[in-house]
């Protein structure tokens, strides 16, 4: 199907390829050749999916009878905006999304600032802030889960030890979902450093000796030559936080290890209420009906950024 | 016509498609697959289960392959029943991945019987019709349909009793003997008033028991009537019984009685080794979940007592054959050997499972239990079994007795009212129902 799409040249230089037309043509195909199992793949494993959820999330579909799918038109989508938990699971996925990429991002731009310096044993630094985002998340939940447990956790045991009281890490609104939030800033905080620390290498090194020369120091040099050098990867980086957070799931699953999201679903996701609808409670198309929702919500946190990013280039300009 | 047909096409594609996600989903949960043939006339037969029957524990595998070389056995199980059953659904769903043998909780068999009843073999046509006979009347009735078929084979039932610690009590200068006890704590009330009683003298942070949830279930597990009525229609939202446990738990909670531990985590089974709560609802199977995770070291320091109203059910369990199994002969052989009367018999002994077989029931009536202080354990659940009302099951027991027990933990634990987490329940059990 690629070779249809590929036009001949109006070149004149007609002799040549009137004597190897069949090459020509092949050697203009080979790239779309290299890019076919790419697509291919993506549409098996990507557009077929999203399509046909498309199509379950506009029947009703119960795993227990999934055979057996009825029409309901938009039925799924608009029981869902009624749900009050539909609104406290967006809810929730925008405070622990705040909660968790905020001070990730912003502790990730320090640790590459401090590592862009000439260091001892630099290399096992910027190997062990990778560590977290080697380790699988279900072992890190697992951990931190007893961190914070309520009777026998460690912090609650260092809280009552200098004389506070100790803290419901799992019933309590706010504390639940910081503790979701520490284990996603644990994980990815040294993932984004050194994506930072990429991005200042690549700022040439003349900018901070003629600002160093002009007697800014290093405070003055990160805030003045560090952050303006580095605000692409800054966007990158905002970007994909933003679409990890919407899809929050594995954390806030396992960290009591049920899809509830915490007796009062006070930290349940849009994830986690997805698959509580589909795994938990059996309702597959409205699960696929919040599926979508999730999508169409990704796309326009993405317009939005680009929108944004967009208009600070034109603005710099 | 040939809309039609596309249309056809379009749909046994799509249907495949999700048979395949589905299965993929199932393979993750990692399970182990369908049984392998061997050339030999061998035959492996793989069982999946929840929580713990203690075939294995009590050594009935390998008293079964020594009568019969033949047959290899393989268990896999899931602690957490909820997590079984969701991957038993996936499974079910994709077709795949299904063991020869299937435990199913009672809480779950009226959704099975009404939605996947096709799933299951008909113990009948595998010539173990007759498997369920002995069995107390509504044991057999629950996995019984309207056309005669048998789709399961029940392994236990769960009699309540209390299960109280005796050095607790003695510190605390309560009594400890099992009939004053039970006697104090006849009905609910009298089990309140003595907690509060226990509570004033115990040392500050021990409290009376470990949750509401618990006290809740276990009082509702009294009710013939509990979340569906005969019919079939839900009345768990209007249902005196279920609203008068609802009100004395909530009284437990408000009276500093409950330990406020969410039952079957990890900071659950390690406050059975300290003294945070005194007494505990306490089907028969929970003996062995007690030996297993308070130990040796509490042996003798637990005892057991007939509870308030002397009756109740909670929880029990049946052994299924899913259609896809390749052995269902030799799989309806094993599990009418499993639940006759001779190993239910063993399995109470060893393991505290009580027998759903009548017989079975009438040769443990006189079985003491030297790790609570020699209990009667044969005959205080007996007698419980005895006044146990047939409970009428509902499609949707499991989800909505979780959506209670999870608004209880909002009123112990986040200080909730009563009244507001009554709603949140509610409000669950609309979001889980299928409408």
């Amino acid at each position: 199907m690629a070779i249809t799409t590929t036009t001949r040249s109006p070149r004149p230089a007609a002799p040549a390829a009137e004597r190897r037309p069949r090459a020509r043509r092949a050697s203009r195909a080979a790239p779309y050749g290299y890019l076919a199992p790419f697509f291919v793949l993506f549409a098996a494993f990507g557009l077929f999916p999203l399509l046909y959820t498309a199509y379950v999330s506009l029947h009703r579909v119960e795993l227990q009878t999934s055979q057996q799918m009825d029409w309901v038109g938009f039925q799924n989508y608009t029981r869902l905006l009624e749900d009050p938990f539909f609104w406290n699971a967006l809810r929730n996925t925008f405070t622990i999304g705040v909660l968790s990429t905020v001070p990730q991002l912003v502790m990730a731009l320090g640790l590459a600032h401090l590592l862009n310096y000439k260091l001892r044993g630099r290399t096992f630094f910027r190997v062990a802030m990778l560590m977290p985002y080697a380790t699988s998340v279900a072992a890190a939940t697992l951990v931190f889960a007893q961190l914070f447990g309520r009777d026998y956790g460690l912090l609650n045991w260092a809280l009552s030890s200098v004389g506070l009281n100790p803290v419901d890490w799992q019933a309590d609104t706010w504390a639940s979902q910081i503790g979701v939030s520490a284990v996603v800033t644990w994980r990815w905080t040294g993932y984004n450093a050194l994506i930072y620390l990429a991005g200042m290498q690549a700022i040439p090194h003349e900018l901070y000796e003629s600002a160093a020369m002009d007697g800014a120091s290093r405070w003055k040099q990160f805030l003045h030559v560090t952050v303006p050098g580095l605000r692409p990867t800054i966007i990158f980086t905002v970007v994909v936080s933003t679409i990890g957070a919407t899809q929050l799931f594995g954390e806030p699953l396992l960290y009591e290890g049920n899809a509830g999201g915490g007796i009062s679903h006070q930290y349940q996701t849009l994830g986690l209420y997805m698959y509580e609808q589909g795994w938990s409670f059996f309702h597959l198309g409205r699960a696929a009906a919040v599926a979508w929702v999730m999508f169409l919500l990704i796309v326009l946190l993405a317009l939005a950024n680009a929108a944004i990013a967009a208009r600070r280039n034109r603005t710099d300009r | 016509m040939p809309t039609f047909r596309a249309r056809r096409t379009a749909t046994s594609l799509g249907t495949a498609a999700l048979a395949a996600m589905l299965l993929l989903t199932a393979c993750s949960s990692g399970s182990s697959g369908g049984s392998a043939d061997a050339a030999d006339g061998k035959v492996t037969l793989t069982v999946d289960l929840f929580g713990t029957f203690g075939f294995k524990e009590t050594g009935l595998y390998d008293e079964y392959s020594k009568t019969h070389p033949n047959v290899t056995i393989k268990q896999s199980d899931t602690q957490d029943e909820g997590q079984y059953w969701q991957a038993l659904q996936t499974k079910l769903a994709g077709g795949g991945g299904l063991a020869d043998i299937q435990g199913l909780e009672v809480g779950r068999v009226a959704s099975v019987m009404q939605k996947q009843a096709d799933k299951f073999v008909d113990l009948k046509t595998v010539g173990a019709g007759a498997v369920n006979d002995g069995l107390v009347p509504w044991k057999a009735a629950a996995v019984k349909s309207a056309d005669g078929k048998v789709l399961a084979a029940g392994t236990d039932i769960g009699p309540e009793a209390i299960c109280y610690r005796t050095d607790l009590f003695k510190a605390a200068g309560l009594p400890t003997d099992r009939t004053e006890l039970a006697a104090k704590w006849s009905s609910w009330e009298g089990y309140l008033a003595l907690g509060k009683e226990y509570v004033a003298k115990a040392q500050p942070g021990n409290v009376w028991t470990d949750s509401a949830a618990g006290m809740f279930t276990a009082e509702v597990g009294q009710q013939k009537v509990r979340y569906a009525d005969e019919s079939g229609k839900p009345v768990y939202d209007s249902n005196p019984a279920v609203k008068s446990a609802w009100a004395d738990s909530a009284k437990l909670v408000a009276d500093g009685l409950s330990a406020k531990l969410p039952q079957w985590t990890p900071e659950w089974n390690k406050a059975f080794t300290t003294g945070k709560f005194a007494t505990l609802s306490c089907p028969a199977w929970m003996i062995g979940y007690i030996k297993g995770q308070a130990g040796d070291a509490f042996a003798g320091k637990w005892d057991i007592a007939a509870g308030p109203g002397k009756t109740g059910n909670w929880g029990g369990s049946y052994l299924a054959i899913p259609k896809t199994s390749k052995h269902q002969k030799e799989a309806a052989e094993l599990i009418s050997w499993l639940t006759a009367k001779e190993q239910q018999v063993k399995l109470f002994t060893k393991q505290g499972s009580f027998p759903s077989s009548t017989a079975a029931q009438g040769e443990i009536k006189a079985l003491q239990d030297p790790y609570f202080n020699n209990a009667p354990i044969g005959q205080i659940f007996s007698e419980s079994a005895g006044a146990m009302p047939a409970q009428v099951l509902g499609t949707e027991d499991g989800v909505i007795g979780k959506a209670f027990t999870d608004a209880l933990g909002e009123v112990e634990r986040t200080g909730t009212a009563p009244d507001a987490a009554w709603q949140h329940a509610m409000d669950n059990i609309k979001k889980a129902s299928g409408n």
